[in-house]
């Protein structure tokens, strides 16, 4: 009982924590910054050749996304292989804490850290190429944005729970990174891939996420892509949590809390 | 109920040898049934050399790694089935600098730390500055762990280990890299811990530590229990008409051996001060003084004074291991 009354200041102080963590590695911030606007560079001009100029502004989101992503994808795994290159892997599972509660802020705090690169991307736009900063419905996009960030960070909650398995983690992220991106639609919309990928764009709450941080830009209904992204992310949790007890149990047995 | 109780544990490892291709399957043998009961209040060591199993015992003590054979208990919960209860009583300190966050002050790890032990909120504040305090780090809490000299990252450890008052506290090297002041004021703490009822298990590579410290200590080689006792009673196992050391110079493994074969010799071994060499030799129980024999081994090597001395852990200890390293041959699998 006084775990459950506990828990959101543990998972507050969790995100603080390593937000603070995560932001104090000038490497990383730049990559998470240089990337996206790289590929917001990239997608600015491909829409222009495609006569879209409209469209500027959903290029400069989308590839925030697109940075956000990935921040959650190598956060979540290197947020595990971290933990353990650290050595911190051991102390928090010995913590009673629950290893789901544990790990949610961390891959929390890699959305978080992600919406850098949608500052950056946004500001890149307007200051390089002269986007207007001209958004359909600005307070849903500032919905929007967090609703996202949740989806992502539960998605990589999911992720994060396999990793805890693998001493190589990294590369099963390596593998991931583009197909999850073009799935979801965060750059091009998913109308563009073949019909068969539907119901895989559907499973994934980056898909809603991305829905509704495009609607919120573009137009179009936002709320109900923004409620499938916190429903659907919160699917995943659940799933993380229950595939964690196991995952914990097989860490233990098969040694790979440590890195020796 | 007693405080810590282990009942034949073992634990094996699959490794690879070798290549990719080439490579091999096998099992180390870390651990190979090892059983002992810790009272509440103990303090108990655990010694023995390099790989002899301390840290994998202790980490299936506190849950970290499931046993593979055999069953343990904390304060009556079962590492293996009940982690979580036995995780909320226990305290883990391990050596070295890893296990910390360096791009955060110390302040911010154990807060960090704190939460996830439980400590209650309105409390964090005094208990942080309190182990910040005991530990010696008060002043220089808001600096990044980075810039912490390796002792100073050891004392962190430690106060992390203590922030929920744990009942058990299990300590795996916890003085490497602490400087000989600072090792004795965490002598201090880790006594007046056992004094107020902490239960302590210790592992520690710094005989006089033990020593100072334990109440009773198990020595593991190669994954097995070799003794076990107060730190007199491991001395007196050894003694004898106690330790001689004699004085040679030119000491080869020919000679050693000559005077290991000896009657009333338990051990012999060979320690360099620099200008000289001294033999070291462990009587056995119950024989005559074994001086005169080995006098007359060091025949030709004009061996020179001779000193007495009570045995100490270290001889005890010594005895132990290289006994181990007799019976125990390697291949047994
Ligand atoms: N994760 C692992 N995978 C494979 N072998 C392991 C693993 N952990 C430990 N071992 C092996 O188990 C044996 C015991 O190791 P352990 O760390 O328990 O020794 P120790 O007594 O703590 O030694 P030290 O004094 O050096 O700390 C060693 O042979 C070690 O190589
Ligand atoms: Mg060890």
């Amino acid at each position: 009982m006084t775990a459950l009354r506990r828990l959101p200041r543990l998972l507050a102080v969790g995100v603080r924590t390593h937000v603070v963590y995560q932001s104090r590695s000038p490497l990383e911030i730049t990559f998470a910054a240089v990337l996206p606007v790289v590929q917001a560079t990239l997608a600015v001009y491909l829409f222009r050749a495609a006569g879209d100029p409209d469209r500027l502004i959903q290029a400069s989101v989308g590839a925030g996304l697109m940075g956000m992503w990935s921040s959650v994808l190598f956060g979540s795994g290197g947020a595990v292989q971290n933990q353990r290159w650290l050595g911190t892997l051991e102390p928090l599972v010995v913590a009673p804490a629950p290893l789901a509660a544990v790990l949610l802020p961390i891959t929390l705090a890699t959305a978080v850290v992600g919406t850098y690169a949608m500052g950056a991307t946004l500001l890149w736009g307007v200051l390089l190429f002269g986007v207007p900063l001209h958004l359909a419905h600005p307070l849903a996009f500032v919905a929007a944005v967090p609703a996202c960030v949740l989806a992502l960070g539960l998605t990589g909650m999911l992720l994060a729970a396999t990793f805890v398995l693998l001493r190589n983690a990294n590369a099963l992220a390596n593998a991931l990174d583009t197909p999850v991106w073009l799935l979801s639609g965060l750059l091009v919309p998913i109308t563009v891939l073949p019909g068969w990928t539907r119901p895989l764009s559907w499973a994934l709450p980056p898909t809603w996420g991305a829905r509704a941080v495009q609607a919120a830009t573009g137009g179009g209904a936002v709320w109900p892509p923004l409620l499938a992204a916190i429903g659907s992310g919160l699917l995943y949790l659940a799933a993380a949590v229950a595939a964690l007890r196991y995952v914990e149990r097989r860490a233990r047995a098969a040694a790979t809390l440590a890195l020796s | 109920m007693l405080a810590i109780e282990a009942d034949n544990l073992t634990r094996t490892f699959p490794i690879r040898t070798g290549g990719r291709l080439r490579g091999r399957r096998t099992e180390v043998h870390a651990v190979r049934g090892v059983s002992f009961g810790v009272a509440r209040g103990e303090l108990f060591g655990l010694l023995g050399p390099n790989g002899a199993g301390k840290t994998t015992t202790i980490k299936m003590l506190n849950t970290l790694l499931l046993p593979t054979g055999g069953s343990a208990r904390v304060l009556g919960h079962d590492v293996a089935s009940e982690p979580v209860a036995v995780r909320r009583r226990i305290g883990y300190v391990f050596g070295g600098d890893r296990g910390l966050y360096d791009r955060l002050s110390a302040q911010d790890n154990l807060r960090y730390f704190a939460e996830l032990y439980g400590v209650e909120p309105r409390e964090q504040r005094r208990r942080i500055a309190e182990l910040l305090d005991l530990v010696g780090l008060s002043g220089r809490e808001r600096e990044r762990v980075e810039g912490y000299s390796r002792g100073m990252r050891q004392r962190l450890h430690i106060a992390r280990g203590l922030l929920h008052r744990p009942e058990v506290l299990f300590l795996d090297e916890p003085s490497i890299g602490v400087d000989p002041v600072a090792a004795r004021d965490l002598r201090r703490t880790v006594a007046g811990l056992a004094a107020a009822g902490t239960t302590v298990l210790l592992t520690t590579h710094y005989m006089a530590e033990a020593d100072e410290l334990c109440d009773r200590i198990a020595v593991i080689a190669r994954g097995s229990l070799q003794a076990l006792g107060t730190p007199a009673e491991l001395k007196s196992a050894v003694s004898g008409v106690g330790v001689l050391e004699i004085e040679a110079y030119g000491i080869d493994d020919a000679r050693l051996s000559a005077v290991r074969a000896l009657p009333g010799v338990r051990s012999a071994a060979v320690r360099d001060d620099g200008r000289t060499q001294w033999l070291t030799v462990q009587s056995a129980d119950g024989a005559a003084d074994p001086e005169p024999s080995v006098r007359a081994a060091l025949d030709g090597l004009r061996p020179g004074r001779t000193l007495r001395r009570e045995p100490t852990l270290e001889d005890a200890y010594v005895a132990v291991v290289s006994r181990a390293g007799d019976e125990t041959p390697q291949a047994a699998a």
